[in-house]
């Protein structure tokens, strides 16, 4: 084949990053501007035709130092020292002509969201062919038939016909997998996936994850791939580079990382799901009791909620999992009232709720708080901590001055922050600060039920876990019931008492952990469990292996 | 096409012609709360009470109001725009011609304009918070700062009098040869692109800088397409839908606030004519200018509102 040709005239040699530095102009609100480095001389090398695992938390460095194997960095970030030789030669002195290039052609890149990558206003076939036809790789009819064939490869549907489709009219699962066929498209040397399954579903997840490494095997690209979870890179790279804070913190093989970790933060990446909490028992009445609940939108003309019925007892915590699309938020939408259901009732602490919020008292109002996915969302920019703390207070309890800024002092205390944060605004704090204040504030109306929703996915695994124990701690003193909305299997093992499983707006399965948790399973709730990534070499082919019969059986 | 674009489509429409009425409404209450005399004005000072009475039958003044409105509905819908009451003329023929000279003059003043801010706003984009960003985006917001009769004067001051290029005074009349309409429109038509330009042009960049942000502008670049092609391919279609909404109402404002800009020149278009009667108190004529301003008003922002429909993929190509 020509491209074995190619590869033998080609140095073995990929790609050879030297003391890479990478640094960005911040702006700080009410300071002067600075430079901050993103990157502390980070050396790699990439064989031709393996995959290098770059995994780390947010912030690490990981996304950064893909993109500067095509010598692009995003927004104010600018490559200052270093060397990154690709095929032999240093692409950071190439110039903008040079560099354009060999991006598209030798590196190409599959973004984390394929869903904003794709440009809505052009079909899919002219933007996966686009790179290909720009540097003269092929004509367009001979692209198109890659395109097909690639489409094919990933298990698309229709890849005869897909291409013709615009972006907004093709699942994110499929759209990451076009994606992946687009950077092929090309035959580059290298492709850079940057956490290209992580904004998926689970039993998405591991379709694409399938599909990509089938791709990088019987094309022999080359590939980084970027991740914040280590079970997920763990199924496809040969080596694992992990990154803190813009420093290498350890380099091995795959089996080394894994298995025998040599670094403290390696290691404590690698334990990071593991909670002890014993599941508490249910009590006679249930505090929260929905019944038969159905609900929908557009005038009824959605059904999101189907004849959905749970109970929630005092002080403990019920997970509720599925799939986006699932109707979990929507349940938590229909008992905060924001969402009136059609049907069915919602009863919490021996009395009926009102179906609209609006014709709920304030002592309803108050029992009942929730925390969100996006706690930077859910706060006012313009408002300190303290402010935002206090509000409620000041709201439900009519506390005034004194009183309140000591209670604000103990709710940051019971949040684990100390009390200068009461001054600082949201912008100034990290992620996982941001959600404990959320946390405090939910916690300020002294509630009976707090429902989280997603309050962890959008957080890095150590912080997550961080924030898991911390709501159980307080569930421990205060003695709050959780209705905890996840995606994630491996949250709700850790601190769920009892199990709802939604699917398309039903719930399938439902009981106490132990029992949801424990075999036989309906169809649904074993693909769920058995989509979870684990961190074993190999798991990826045995879980599709099983799939594969499961689906076959049906 | 698919039914639901249609039905966006017709919705549109039908809001057009609801608002095209209640327009009618208002223009007509509005003239009538006008103060002054219209049997007054046309008869002068000196007229006897008795002549006024009948000047006033005759032109169907003693009517109550809702009869008039409808008696003048019925005329418009049927192209019946009344006579002037001034110099006793039908007012729709008056109107022909001029409305034609302003379309003509709004016309090569948005072929000019119109092309000249989308490029002028793409290079913007491209050099952008540099130098050339600067100066196109200087000149243009001076242009515009500038009230539009000291442009018309400037203009004639220095390409009338100083150099004697063009004429100072657009007179066109039927049966003119093109060049020489051309060439009489000339200083109106640089007028009006100069009072327009800047509008366009940063909305236009501001557009497109706002889908610069945008995923897919990164993904482009990492195929390592050039930077104008990025801008040409994959950010302008993008921002097509408010840049059509900013050059429909800046032609809107071509026919109808060319007011000014043709009473300086002395260019017979509609402005003049509606300055003239507004003058002489012609209610009949200031009403039928009023309506056809604010049903080309109407008209092209409908046009930019489907046009954003029909620019939108996830409209045409619905799942």
């Amino acid at each position: 084949m020509a491209k074995a040709q190619a590869a033998t005239q080609k140095p073995e040699m990929l790609l050879d990053i030297r003391d890479l530095r990478i640094e960005a102009r911040v702006f700080p609100p009410d300071e002067a501007p600075k430079t901050v480095t993103l990157v502390h001389d980070v050396s790699l090398t990439l064989k031709r035709g393996k995959v290098l695992g770059l995994i780390g938390e947010s912030g690490a460095g990981k996304s950064t130092i893909g993109l500067s194997s095509m010598a692009f960095g995003r927004g104010g970030v600018k490559i200052t020292g270093g060397q990154v030789l690709l095929n032999g030669r240093d692409i950071l002195t190439l110039g903008p002509k040079g560099v354009r290039k060999l991006r598209g052609r030798e590196v190409c890149y599959v973004a984390q969201s394929a869903a904003a990558a794709f440009n809505p206003a052009h079909k899919l076939m002219d933007q996966v062919v686009e790179a290909a036809r720009l540097h003269g790789v092929a004509t367009r009819a001979e692209a198109e038939k890659r395109a097909v064939a690639l489409f094919r490869k990933l298990s698309l549907p229709n890849p005869e016909t897909i291409g013709n489709r615009y972006p907004h009219q093709v699942s994110g699962g499929q759209l990451q997998r076009v994606m992946t066929a687009m950077a092929l498209c090309s035959e580059p040397d290298l492709i850079v996936f940057d956490e290209p399954t992580t904004a998926l579903d689970v039993t998405t997840q591991i379709d694409v994850l399938a599909a990509i490494k089938d791709a990088i095997r019987d094309t022999h690209v080359a590939a980084l791939y970027i991740s914040h979870d280590l079970a997920v890179v763990a199924q496809v790279a040969d080596e694992i580079l992990v990154l803190r804070h813009g420093r290498l913190v350890e380099r091995g093989d795959t089996h080394q990382i894994i298995k025998l970790p040599q670094q403290d933060y390696t290691r404590a990446l690698v334990a990071v799901h593991e909670i002890d909490h014993t599941e508490k028992q249910p009590s006679t009445t249930p505090m929260l009791s929905v019944k038969n609940v159905t609900a929908a939108y557009g005038g009824g003309a959605v059904k999101v909620l189907k004849n959905v019925s749970v109970d929630l007892h005092p002080g403990q915590t019920l997970a509720v999992v599925g799939e986006s699309g699932s109707g979990k938020s929507t349940l938590a939408r229909a008992i905060t009232g924001l969402l009136p259901p059609q049907a069915g009732s919602i009863s919490f602490d021996g009395r009926t709720l009102s179906n609209r919020l609006a014709d709920r008292p304030k002592e309803d109002l108050r029992q009942l708080q929730m925390i969100y996915q996006m706690a930077d969302v859910a706060m006012n920019p313009r408002q300190t901590v303290g402010t935002i703390i206090g509000r409620p207070l000041e709201f439900y309890f009519g506390m005034r001055g004194k009183a309140r800024d000591q209670r604000v002092a103990e709710l940051l205390d019971k949040i684990e922050m100390g009390q200068g944060f009461a001054n600082r605004y949201p912008a100034e704090l990290s992620g996982g600060q941001k959600q404990r204040v959320c946390i405090a504030r939910a916690l300020a109306a002294k509630p009976k039920l707090i429902i989280c929703d997603e309050v962890t996915s959008a957080l890095d695994p150590l912080v997550a876990n961080g924030i898991l124990k911390l709501l159980l701690e307080l569930q421990q003193e205060e003695k709050v019931a959780y209705l905890f909305i996840t995606h994630d299997i491996a949250t709700v093992k850790s601190i769920a008492d009892a199990i709802a499983v939604m699917y398309r707006g039903e719930v399938v399965r439902y009981g106490s952990k132990s029992q949801v948790l424990a075999p036989p399973f309906d169809a649904y709730t074993e693909l769920l469990l058995s989509s979870v990534p684990e961190m074993e070499q190999g798991w990826l082919e045995s879980a599709i292996q099983g799939r594969r019969m499961e689906s076959a059986g049906n | 096409m698919s039914s639901s674009i249609l039905k966006l489509i017709a919705q549109r429409i039908a809001l057009g012609l609801l608002l095209l009425f209640a327009v009618s409404v208002l223009i007509f209450i509005g003239t009538q709360i006008l103060p002054g005399d219209v049997a007054q004005s046309i008869l002068g000072q000196s007229a006897t009470a008795e002549s006024l009475a009948n000047l006033r039958e005759a032109l169907g003044l003693n009517d109550p109001a809702y009869i008039r409105y409808f008696r003048w509905l019925g005329g418009v819908l049927t192209g019946n725009l009344g006579t002037a009451l001034s110099s006793g003329q039908d007012i729709a023929s008056a109107i022909g011609g001029r409305l034609w000279n302003t379309l003509f003059l709004a016309f090569w003043a948005a072929a000019v304009s119109v092309p000249l801010a989308i490029v002028l706003g793409l290079l913007a984009v491209r050099y952008r918070n540099g130098f050339v960003d600067k100066l196109i985006s200087g000149l243009a917001l001076a242009s515009t700062s500038l009230p539009e009769f000291f442009i018309g004067y400037l203009l004639v001051y220095f390409f009338a009098v100083q150099w004697q290029i063009f004429p100072g005074i657009s007179t066109v009349y039927d049966g003119m040869p093109f060049l020489e309409r051309m060439k009489a429109i000339a200083l109106p038509a640089t007028a009006l692109t100069l009072v327009v330009l800047a509008h366009m042009m940063r909305m236009t960049r501001a557009a497109i800088l706002n889908v610069m942000q945008s995923a897919y502008i990164e993904t482009a670049e990492l195929k390592g397409l050039s930077p104008f092609e990025i801008i040409r391919k994959h950010a302008f279609p993008n921002a097509i839908a408010p840049v059509v909404n900013v050059v429909m109402l800046n032609l809107a404002y071509l026919i109808v606030g060319v007011v000014v800009v043709e009473v300086i020149f002395v260019y017979p278009g509609m402005g003049q004519y509606l300055v003239d009667h507004v003058a002489k108190r012609d209610v009949p004529v200031v009403q039928a200018v009023g309506l056809i301003f604010a049903a080309v008003y109407i008209t092209l922002n409908m046009i930019a509102d489907i046009a954003a429909i029909l620019a939108n993929p996830r409209l045409r190509h619905p799942k």
